[in-house]
């Protein structure tokens, strides 16, 4: 699974890195997460507010931060339980 | 799609029980604290005079009294409201977004975009930290320049913390004065900067930018979900800006009890004609957010300062800041930064000079 992160520095992506290594670790998925900031793959995207969460290259949320339960039910869809 | 929803209801079942917990937190929170707050702010002034000169006996006439008095009053008042305020603009800002702002601007000719720009600029959740991709979207999708700066002007100028400390502080009058001279300088900046013409000064790589569409998953935001929004917003925005209100009433309780009466009248009165551009000079550059700010500019109004240089100075402060000027070096030249910052204090003078002139 590929978790990535669209972010341009700001305070809130760092967090939203760090609560989605904390949900994949939580979870025990096996995921690469990926922290993006090149402009271009943002907008690839169609994001226009940062952290964005991108899931497997769907776009999860855009403009905020997500809670952590959020993240574990959006790693864990379609994974053997 | 469909497969997607039934898997995502087995997986809420799965979401562990301390979850479910933090999630109905969230929801039952806000509904069980609005009363008292309400309580606690009808009662708030008479409970601290009661406090002060019944129980503590202190000495109504003293500058001391007079400075812990004003701060006691005004920082839970200021918080309550606070709260309160950002958890109903939560709510609102759910309804919107940038993409759906984006989608509301699309071909619309000039000055219609710009009053619609500069009015979802209020509503639109937007942090300028995000300013590049929401701008490289706006360009993207064909939105005139001007337009995408109405909204630029509008969004951080006019935000809640702002219109909260104004209304708690100024009242209402002044909180709705900042409101629609912030909305008509939105706007006719960005129509200005769309009338001059000014797109060569836009970084070429802006134009070779190709947008995807984003395809998130559009489900139906239930109510609970935007009352948690609500709370979000209030733990997010309350957390980051409480301590300079407290600091900046502070301060604002020190020029209240210990600086004399009419002092800044010779430095920002009415009849100190220089002193807009000088407060606007000197606003620019600062960087405070609205909550540090507004309680200091209010001590000083107090002292003599006139409210047009007051409005001056706040909007310069709060509106333009160097920390977003620098992010947005990063897809306009030089030459057009010092339009939209020249062009956008240049409006914040006449603002200024319109209200000595009145009042």
């Amino acid at each position: 699974m590929l978790l990535e992160i669209l972010g341009s520095g700001c305070a809130k992506c760092h967090k939203l890195e760090a609560l989605t290594r904390e949900a994949v670790h939580e979870t025990g998925i096996e995921a690469h997460i990926n922290h993006v900031t090149d402009i271009q793959s943002t907008m690839n995207y169609g994001v226009m507010a940062t952290p964005a969460l991108v899931v497997d290259g769907v776009v999860k949320v855009a403009g905020k931060l997500p809670a952590k339960d959020e993240i574990k039910k959006w790693i864990s869809v379609g994974q053997p339980t | 799609m469909n497969e997607y929803y039934v898997q995502n209801n087995i997986d809420l079942n799965a979401v562990p029980q301390t979850g479910r917990k933090n999630i109905k937190i969230r929801t039952v929170l806000p509904l069980l604290l609005a009363p008292i707050g309400i309580v606690l702010y009808i009662f708030l002034e008479s409970g601290v005079n009661y406090i002060m000169y019944s129980m503590l006996g202190m000495d109504k006439n003293s500058h001391l009294t007079e400075a812990i008095r004003f701060f006691m009053f005004e920082v839970p008042k200021v918080l309550i409201l606070l709260t309160f305020i950002v958890f109903i603009v939560g709510i609102i800002r759910s309804y919107f977004s940038p993409e759906k702002t984006r989608r509301a601007l699309e071909g619309k000719p000039l000055l219609v975009g710009n009053i619609m720009a500069s009015t979802l600029g209020i509503v639109t959740p937007f942090c300028t930290c995000s300013a590049i991709p929401l701008f490289l979207g706006f360009m993207e999708s064909g939105i005139p320049l001007g337009v995408t700066f109405s909204f630029l002007v509008a969004a951080p100028m006019i935000n809640e913390v702002a219109l909260v400390l104004l209304f708690g502080l100024f009242g209402w009058q002044t909180a709705f004065l900042y409101a629609s001279t912030g909305l008509i300088i939105a706007i006719f900046s960005g129509w200005i900067i769309g009338k001059l013409k000014v797109q060569r000064f836009v970084e070429e790589w802006v134009h070779e930018i190709k947008a995807g569409k984003l395809e998130i998953e559009e489900r139906k935001t239930t109510f609970t979900e935007r009352i948690q929004a609500g709370y979000v917003a209030v733990i997010e925005i309350v957390s980051k800006v409480w301590i300079y209100i407290v600091i900046g009433i502070g301060v604002g309780a020190g020029i209240h009890g210990y600086v004399p009466e009419n002092f800044m009248a010779s430095i920002m009165g009415k009849s100190a004609w220089w002193s807009i551009p000088l407060a606007v000079i000197i606003g620019v550059p600062m960087y405070s957010n609205a909550a540090g700010i507004i309680p200091v500019v209010q001590a000083l109004l107090e002292k003599g300062a006139s409210l047009g240089t007051t409005l001056a100075f706040m909007m310069s402060v709060i509106g333009l800041s160097l920390p977003e000027m620098i992010i947005l070096k990063k897809v306009l030249k030089l030459p057009l930064i010092f339009i939209f910052v020249s062009v956008v204090a240049v409006g914040i003078m006449i603002v200024g000079y319109v209200f000595n002139l009145i009042y």
